[in-house]
């Protein structure tokens, strides 16, 4: 009996430990990620070139992960495809058993003359991760402005740090990895902002405290940056956020202020600080637009819609399973216990095997810890105080407030697409990846309802729908696929 | 002050740089091997290099490849996201505009000529 073929798509800690499990249970794998290296944002690796002796002092975990990249990577069973970009997932016809056809470009990012090929795995994992979710605020457009992944990926990743002068903002544990990150790299950190009063972050992480003994390994990293910010006597303020930012042609200066327990501005509290660099999170938003192509139900929750799957890590497409962010921010051991359950199951193993017990029971607490993130880092409901009509919105067409504004509150263009065509927003580049959720909350926020009345004649518009997942050029989709690796193998 | 890069000397990982050169509309600019072209242009005090469709100034905003903010030509190829591209050495990089070059088009202003 042929062994069957998983496709893990994401090589960080979700994927990597898919591939693993699935090697474990017979399967052959082919392992995708977008980047030269596996590892993804949390163990995002220094490049090969820079020959680096001590990798290890940047990362958190690292022996242990570096002992599953080698063990996954060297396995005789496991194609590593490197600089690869998914970008379309074809479901096939309903009669057709098995998951979507896997399409591919293989090479330098955005490059003209990548390989494109075509996988017809019999089951895929998709382990695509997060990005950051950034609110806007006046002057969030000016060069200087970082989402706090960014920061951390240039830092971590090759060694640049973003700037001397640096305010690190926003809400949720992430911020204290990313100042740490750029006081090791040598940075100044004026100040480290989280926006949610102390009896929002107090009342979030103390309740049932016992469920947090299992969360001991994160506690203890958290733990480490702290010490980290105090040894640099950083200032960390909680119930403040940057509000503004200013400069001619760049940020120059922040404005931040205090803010209330629902976020809302407290008049005569701002200050203003001199940076050359401003890192914000707002939290994450998953990459759903994978999940979503491939026809997989999504569960709507207070943090947002992630992708919904079974005790197995089965999601609601036949031979799709999900694991990592995608299903939910839970960080890093979470992410390995999904991705090492739905491994072994889409490799074939067991579903009942004994040794998946405390796999299971890793990932639920992995999914406690998310809700308590929650409660504890939630986005304040008046935040859009601080925007003003002229605050850019959309980043790519630049979309104003008051256009939202208009938008929205008029009838004939209230319905999502109309509004889209009239104020361009989401339109550009990044295809609402990053203002998708806002011009979504301020919508609903607005009209009292939410903005998905479909236009008639044509399908409701559905958020994360994007067919072409990446940019493809047009000659490599007129080239064709030049080889399907499972007929060949 | 600018972004930089750790120098090698200083830098905890013990890392050892073997420099490349790109060139940015023209002007050469220093890099090391094994960086980003966002990477390369940040360290060289690079901070705003695209114009948005108001021609306001724009360069890395998530690093990771979501936004689409960085975009720049290397070669022949437009639209390049530079915070995901390896820098190569003797890559010819040219800027981009997405202002209208006329009132009223929406056709990008581009700097295919470059």
């Amino acid at each position: 009996m042929t062994p069957p073929h998983v496709t893990v798509v994401g090589a960080g800690p979700a994927g990597l430990a898919a591939a693993e499990t699935a090697l474990t249970a017979g399967a052959e794998v082919t392992l995708i990620d977008s980047a030269e290296q596996p590892g993804g944002q949390y163990h995002r690796m220094l490049p090969d070139a820079y020959a680096a002796v001590r990798p290890e002092r940047l990362q958190h975990g690292w022996r242990a992960f570096d002992r599953r990249r080698r063990r996954v990577l060297a396995h005789p069973r496991c194609t590593w495809w490197p600089d690869t970009t998914v970008w379309a997932l074809e479901r096939l016809a309903p009669h057709e058993p098995g998951p979507p056809r896997v399409h591919v470009l293989c090479g330098p990012a955005d490059g003209a003359d990548r390989r494109r090929l075509r996988l017809d795995p019999d089951a895929l994992v998709l382990a695509v991760g997060a990005h950051d979710r950034m609110l806007p605020f006046p002057g969030w457009e000016l060069p200087g402005v970082f989402t706090a992944g960014a920061a951390q990926a240039l830092a971590k990743g090759e060694r640049v740090v973003v700037g001397d002068r640096v305010v690190v903002a926003g809400t949720g544990p992430f911020l204290l990895p990313v100042a740490a990150s750029l006081l090791e790299a040598g940075s100044r950190v004026s100040a480290v902002l989280e926006a949610n009063v102390t009896a929002t972050v107090a009342r979030g992480w103390s309740q049932r405290p016992w469920e947090l003994a299992a969360q001991a390994g994160k506690a203890g990293e958290l733990a480490e940056y702290t010490a980290a910010l105090i040894r640099h006597r950083v200032p960390c303020r909680t119930g403040r956020a940057v509000i503004e930012a200013r400069g001619d042609g760049r940020v120059e200066e922040v404005v931040t202020a205090r803010l209330r327990g629902d976020w809302s501005v407290v008049p005569g509290s701002e200050r203003t600080i001199a940076v050359d660099a401003v890192c914000v999170t707002h939290g994450f938003s998953p990459q759903l637009e994978l999940p979503v192509a491939a026809g997989c139900a999504l569960r709507g929750s207070s943090a947002g819609e992630f992708v919904d799957v079974d005790d197995d890590q089965r999601t609601s497409c036949p031979g799709v399973y999900a694991s990592g962010e995608i299903t939910g921010i839970a960080g890093a051991p979470a992410a390995r216990a999904e991705g090492a359950l739905a491994g072994w199951v889409a490799g074939g193993g067991d579903p009942a095997a004994p040794a998946l017990r405390h796999l299971r029971r890793s990932r639920d607490q992995g999914r406690a810890f998310a809700e308590r993130l929650v409660r504890a880092h939630p986005i304040g409901a008046a935040w859009h105080g601080w925007l003003r009509p002229e605050t850019v919105v959309c980043r790519c067409e630049e979309t104003d407030y008051a256009s939202i504004c208009r938008a929205v509150t008029n009838v004939a263009s209230a319905a999502a697409r109309v509004a889209k065509l009239e104020t361009r927003a989401g339109l550009g580049p990044c295809q609402a990846r990053m203002c998708g959720p806002t011009v979504a909350e301020l919508s609903a926020r607005l009209r009292g309802e939410p903005l998905g009345r479909p236009v008639e004649g044509l399908p409701a518009a559905v958020p994360h729908h994007r067919p072409i997942a990446q940019p493809i050029r047009l000659g490599e989709l007129a080239g064709g696929p030049d080889h399907i690796p499972n007929d060949t193998a | 002050m600018s972004p930089r890069r750790v120098s090698a000397q200083a830098d905890a990982v013990g890392r050892r740089d073997r420099p490349l050169l790109i060139t940015v509309d023209g002007e050469a600019v220093e890099g090391i091997d094994g960086q980003s072209i966002a990477g390369v242009m940040l360290a060289a005090g690079r901070l705003g290099w695209c114009r948005g469709v108001s021609g306001a100034a724009r360069g890395v905003f998530c690093g990771i490849g979501v936004c689409f903010n960085c975009l720049v030509t290397v070669g022949a190829e437009r639209d390049v996201r530079a915070c995901r591209r390896r820098a190569r050495d003797g890559d010819v990089v040219t800027l981009q505009s997405r202002k209208p070059s006329t009132p009223g088009t929406v056709q990008e202003s581009g700097t295919e000529d470059g």
